[in-house]
């Protein structure tokens, strides 16, 4: 499934269309006439002492989105099963740290999401991704459009605190639509859940373990990639370690996507 | 009271970041207001004449004399700021940090485009008065202490026009989130 249709399949309010808003808004007024019932339905949880509420079912990402909350993420992706693996959503739940899109919203949850000492832990992970690997964001066709980079914006990060790694990754440039510059992977597995085939096949998996980990394709299944394709899965990167061949610089500097606001302002801006 | 001391440096740089230095358009006026500049590019002083307040280092550290003037400046300033992507982590000159030097020298000097040809006798540059160059390209705080970091390729004219102005008055410093960038 395209990125874009992922997107419109889900219910978030933000994502849907001037038409269908006003029909989803339409079945929202009727829903309210019984209210009782629609409240049963929702769940009461604190962000940061504030009151929310959500449909049940949601992961605390998305919850928290449709209070207008902003809980920053790397490896998730809406629609696709979480995955966890970039702890950056972390918040502490009743005291205790968890990652918030593997986490259902439940009832009374009380959770802290703006503290400084999470602040903390999200900037050190933040960094030790900019160390451990090479990310040159002047020579990255990405940048401007990267949350990594946004996230690196957004949090203020004038310089990671730790040594810089340098460690060798190789670039594979065999297949003709894309890219995978593993010198970017930061290893968020988005394209191996996501990414598939009509038949369901996977174009990316993940070889080797812990530090020799790194993002491979199927040259075959690659090979048969289309333009949008390509784009999708360059689209579905959240660095630049994807990339569509033949694309270059086309957004200029100043009309990019993270250039003039921060990433999760939209999220706030909804509720405020 | 006499005025701050301004020292500058490009390393492994382009010199793009004193450009930006300079994209601070009329407000150059009130600079010079501000703060004298001793040993830099822009006033062509070639050694320092004086103890100076703040060194701006543009660039990474990719040979011998890059570090010699990084230590130069450490000793002659009491404030250093690691001006741009280069000084911070290397830059696109680290770019080589993966390849052998060997490798680098070959491609630039006997098999590159445009020295194949023009270089039968396949010399590499290898004088004494040359600075030997670096088995990889540092960024500036794994070399000498640096204490504060302006980030961006370049950082934006106003970045650097506000970290300047915070560092001279003693004011806290302005960092709206369009200023820093990493491109």
């Amino acid at each position: 499934m395209s990125l874009i249709k992922r997107i419109f399949s889900s219910k978030t309010e933000e994502n849907i269309s001037g038409e269908q808003k006003k029909e989803y808004s339409e079945n929202e007024d009727h829903k309210n006439t019984n209210k009782s019932n629609v409240m049963n339905d929702k769940i009461k949880f604190t962000i940061d002492g504030k009151e929310c509420k959500a449909d049940k079912g949601a992961n605390l990402v998305e919850a928290a989105k449709a209070n207008g909350i902003f809980i920053p993420t790397l490896c998730h992706l809406e629609g696709v099963k979480p995955a966890g693996s970039c702890r950056i959503c972390n918040v502490k739940i009743n005291g205790r740290f968890m990652t918030a899109c593997t986490t259902e919203i439940a009832d009374g949850m009380m959770i802290e999401n703006n503290t400084t000492d999470i602040q903390e832990l999200r900037n050190i992970i933040i960094e030790t991704l900019f160390v451990s690997g090479n990310h040159y964001c002047p020579a990255c066709e990405k940048s401007g459009n990267c949350e990594l980079q946004a996230l690196g914006y957004r949090y203020k990060m004038l310089v990671p605190r730790f040594p810089f790694e340098f460690e060798e990754k190789v670039v594979d440039a065999s297949t003709p639509k894309i890219f995978i510059d593993r010198n970017r992977c930061i290893l968020c597995k988005r394209c191996v859940r996501s990414l598939k085939t009509k038949d369901g096949k996977s174009i990316f998996a993940i070889n080797g373990r812990g530090h020799k980990a790194m993002i491979n394709i199927d040259h075959e299944l690659a090979n048969k990639m289309t333009d949008e394709e390509a784009q999708n899965a360059m689209d579905t990167c959240p660095v630049g370690s994807i990339l569509k061949k033949e694309r270059g610089y086309v957004d200029p500097i100043g009309s990019r996507k993270y250039d003039k606001k921060p990433i999760g302002s939209e999220i706030e801006s909804v509720n405020k | 009271m006499s005025k701050p001391i301004v020292a500058t440096t490009s390393l492994a740089g382009c010199f793009g970041c004193h450009m930006s230095l300079l994209d601070i358009d009329d407000r150059i006026l009130e600079l010079v207001e501000l703060v004298d500049f001793n040993k830099s590019p822009i006033d062509d002083i070639k050694e320092f004449t004086q103890m100076c307040d703040i060194g701006l280092i543009e660039g990474g550290c990719c040979n011998s004399e890059n570090i010699h003037v990084l230590k130069d400046f450490r000793k002659n300033c009491k404030i250093l700021v690691s001006l741009g992507e280069c000084a911070i982590m290397g830059g696109l000159p680290a770019m080589r940090n993966n390849i052998p030097i060997k490798e680098c020298l070959e491609e630039a000097y006997l098999n590159g485009p445009s020295t194949k040809d023009a270089n039968p006798e396949g010399i590499l540059p290898n004088d004494e008065e040359l600075p030997i160059i670096l088995d990889k390209v540092y960024p500036c705080h794994e070399i000498v202490k640096i204490d504060y970091y302006l980030p961006g390729c370049p950082p934006t004219a106003d970045l650097i026009w506000n970290a300047l102005v915070a560092l001279v008055t003693g004011d806290e410093m302005k960092l709206p989130y369009e200023v820093i960038k990493f491109d």
